[in-house]
């Protein structure tokens, strides 16, 4: 019989600290990361988020719709209001009583959809207000240059709305983060709606913003469509200050095409489309087919500026206040509440980003940029309206179902403008990190400031 | 060839919006001597007119749904505007339809009144003070008006409809001999060409066959002579002052069918608008009608496909560069004339 030295108590000692023994190196990282000295760090009980939104210029309706969505997500992570999606959030860490137990409060800019305005807002709030993150935007143009600012400065950006591919292309950031879907995604999500409707024979022209969002969007939509077997007849630039397209849309009548893809957006969008239905182009047989109108982008708020000219024509949206899932219902019930009418996408996108930014913090236990970064990357949640979502770590992109739209043909009301014909699955939707249209650039390391 | 008409159409078209700003802002230079940079703001506050008639004209009452919800599950609110409720379905519906030209009618006092209180209340003390003094003042102005109808309208392009008859789009190519669908031709644009024509020629009648009209002219020319007679041509250069003010606001009501109205659409016009003014030659109004429908030709020209292959980025800048060939052939414009604006 042999006896044996090994008691429970020795036991629990020996694995306790074998256990600390392992784990010494991943706390040592994980404490030196949130310890470390970052760019804003929130000392007080309060931690300041900065909204950066167009206030003025063309988009500042858009600009305000994602005013209106921060207040309410600020209300709700300090515990006011209903709780908006928080109760259907996926993850359970935020309980209202603000980030990490700091009240939220917020500073805005205007960005004016200019930006060089736009960076010089979210700059006035890191260095003068200490935003501890940025957030906002209606424009790729102005996402991507104060995604580089905020880079530099060493803050996370959640961007607001941007639908450029560059964002999380070329122009990829470690600190910054995109929620909105892009154009490569709507193109990839409306290729499969337009050959069941339209067919696999068609020859299309492209009207395109001449910027950086319009030519991703081209690019997209005319290999997806070139895909299926259509064939591209011209891709025609207008510039971004055009008012009146009657001199680009008259060349398309005579061209042999009959489908005008309209690479444009707010204005430009509105007027465009409106010009192409006044010169009969909806009415038109081309080719034995009826002629047809796609718009690539679409936003409820703009489509209202287009009136009854947008009903019949499809679209892809991020989001839409009709869906019937519970965040969806929550969020609508939330906002129109609180505003009296329903949200639009921008809203929606941009309430999203601030509670994912909350919780990644609360998840990380500090504001550090690189540990909340690290908390969002390949962090897959649902409950936020888009079904299970997925923000990818290679590309900071979350990738999640895309909305196919048709302009309605009897709206019952101003906010019903379009009804949803297709919930594109995530899986359709989703590329491969370095797709070429998506290449050049790289996230680089995340950089927390101070 | 159909192109190219198709082209000249839209030019005449584009024209005719620039001719008739260019009209009121050289008339008000040639009567008052001043650069008003708030002129693009009158147009932009004519097509919100139309929008402001079209509200009006829509007011509506409600009544609650008893099948229907809203989206937060409320009864829906329906809503049925009172002209149809006081005059019937038909005539109220007929009154909704034909907003826009009805607002013509709303738009001529409206304008005038602003033209009226602008001069008054701001312009005439800038009267014999530099260009650059009124270029800044008119210029603030025309921010600050712009804001005031964001504030009440907000950002976003406001749909105004034409009336249901002249929606759409004509066969214009079978009247004058083409194929079938060559050339294809939105109604209402004829509309605006046909209703600027009529603005532009009612102007010039206006001040060729009234003695008004003739005391202008004079006072145009010789200011003091004229008031030496005893006329006080400071009232009625006033009163051009809303003419003028009427003119771009009318511009403005029967654009808004062709691109639904933002407070930004005054900007958008302005500059070209001055291009079409130095063209024509300052305080010239024959000139400012030439160089209108020119420069819009020109423009749609330059945004042809072929022509963009060839000098790509010409539909940006064609005006720009056609304003410099003719300025430094004809330092005084199309149809400038000794005197004005030199020292």
């Amino acid at each position: 019989m042999t006896k044996s030295n090994f008691t429970r108590r020795g036991m629990l000692k020996t694995g306790a600290l074998a256990g600390s023994g392992l784990a010494l190196p991943t706390i040592f990282t994980a404490q030196s990361a949130a310890a470390a000295s970052f760019t804003n760090d929130p000392t007080g009980s309060t931690v300041t988020l900065g909204f950066n939104v167009p206030q003025s210029g063309p988009y500042a309706d858009e600009g305000a719709d994602e005013l209106r969505a921060y207040q309410l997500a600020v209300e709700h992570l300090n515990g006011e209001g209903d709780g908006g999606m928080l109760s259907t959030f996926s993850s359970k860490v935020l309980e209202g009583n603000g980030i990490l137990g700091k009240k939220v409060q917020f500073v805005t800019g205007d960005t004016q959809t200019k930006s060089d305005a736009a960076r010089a807002s979210a700059k006035s709030m890191i260095e003068k207000d200490g935003a501890v993150m940025i957030t906002g935007g209606s424009s790729s143009g102005v996402a991507i240059a104060v995604q580089g600012l905020c880079q530099e400065a060493g803050v996370i950006f959640m961007a607001g709305l941007t639908h450029s591919n560059d964002t999380t292309g070329k122009d990829k950031k470690a600190n910054g983060f995109r929620h909105f879907f892009n154009a490569y995604m709507s193109a990839a999500a409306l290729a499969p709606v337009l050959a069941a409707r339209y067919g696999t024979d068609r020859k299309a022209y492209h009207l395109t913003a001449d910027y950086t969002w319009g030519w991703t969007q081209e690019e997209s939509i005319a290999s997806a469509t070139e895909a299926l077997g259509w064939s591209t007849v011209n891709k025609v630039r207008t510039p971004l200050a055009s008012t009146d397209f009657s001199s680009y849309i008259a060349p398309v009548l005579n061209s042999g095409a009959d489908v005008l893809i309209l690479n444009h957006y707010g204005g430009n969008m509105v007027n465009s489309l409106t010009n192409a239905v006044q010169f009969g182009l909806r009415d038109k047989m081309v080719n034995n087919k009826n002629f047809e109108i796609i718009v690539p982008l679409y936003s409820r708020l703009m489509a209202r500026g287009a009136g009854k000219n947008v009903a019949g024509i499809l679209g892809s949206t991020n989001w839409h206040w009709s869906l019937q899932d519970a965040g969806s219902k929550a969020f609508v019930q939330s906002f129109g509440m609180r505003w009296g009418f329903p949200p639009s996408q921008a809203a929606h996108t941009v309430y999203c980003q601030t509670l994912l930014y909350a919780d990644a913090v609360t998840r990380a236990g500090s504001f550090n940029p690189c540990a909340v970064g690290e908390a969002l990357e390949g962090y897959e949640f649902d409950g936020l309206g888009n079904g299970k979502t997925l923000y990818r770590a290679d590309d900071h992109q979350c990738f999640k179902d895309v909305l196919v739209v048709k302009g309605k043909e009897n709206p019952d009301n101003e906010f019903d403008l379009l009804e949803v014909v297709e919930v594109t699955p995530a899986a359709q939707v989703t590329y491969a990190p370095d797709h070429p249209m998506f290449a050049g650039g790289a996230l680089g390391e995340c950089n927390p400031g101070a | 060839m159909d192109v190219i008409l198709l082209q000249i159409l839209n030019g005449l078209d584009k024209g005719s919006a620039y001719a008739l700003i260019a009209l009121g802002l050289t008339l008000i230079f040639g009567t008052l001597g001043v650069v008003n940079f708030a002129h693009g703001a009158l147009f932009m506050i004519g097509a919100f007119c139309a929008v402001t008639l079209s509200r009006l004209i829509n007011l509506s009452y409600v009544t609650l749904d008893p099948v229907k919800t809203d989206f937060l599950g409320n009864p829906a609110k329906i809503k049925t505007p009172y002209v149809e409720a006081w005059f019937g379905p038909e005539t109220g519906a007929w009154l909704i339809d034909w907003s826009v030209p009805l607002a013509i009618l709303f738009a001529i006092p409206v304008m005038i009144a602003v033209g009226f209180i602008m001069e008054r209340g701001l312009i005439k003390h800038f009267y014999k003070r530099p260009h650059a003094d009124q270029i800044l003042v008119t210029f603030g102005l025309a921010i600050v008006l712009q804001e005031v109808i964001k504030y009440f309208y907000g950002a976003n392009p406001i749909p105004t409809p034409a009336p249901e008859l002249f929606r759409g789009s004509f066969d214009f190519g079978v009247l004058i001999g083409f194929d079938p669908n060559a050339i294809i031709y939105p109604y209402w644009r004829l509309v605006y060409f046909a209703f600027s024509a009529l603005v532009i020629g009612a102007v010039f009648a206006f001040l060729r066959f009234t003695t008004f009209g003739m005391v202008v002219r004079a006072g145009m020319a010789d200011r003091e002579t004229v008031g030496l007679l005893g006329i006080d041509i400071d009232k009625r250069f006033t009163i051009m002052f809303g003419i003028a003010a009427a003119v771009a606001g009318l511009a403005g009501v029967m654009y808004a069918p062709i691109n639904s109205p933002n407070y930004h659409m005054g900007m958008d016009f302005l500059v070209l608008s001055f291009v079409v003014v130095v063209v024509g030659g300052m305080g010239s109004l024959p000139g400012a009608v030439l160089a209108g429908f020119l420069l819009g030709v020109l423009e749609s020209f330059a945004s042809m496909n072929w022509i963009k292959d060839i000098i790509p980025g010409i539909d940006q800048v064609i005006i720009y560069l056609v304003a410099i060939i003719i300025l430094l052939t004809r330092p005084r414009g199309l149809m400038g004339k000794k005197g004005v604006m030199e020292d």
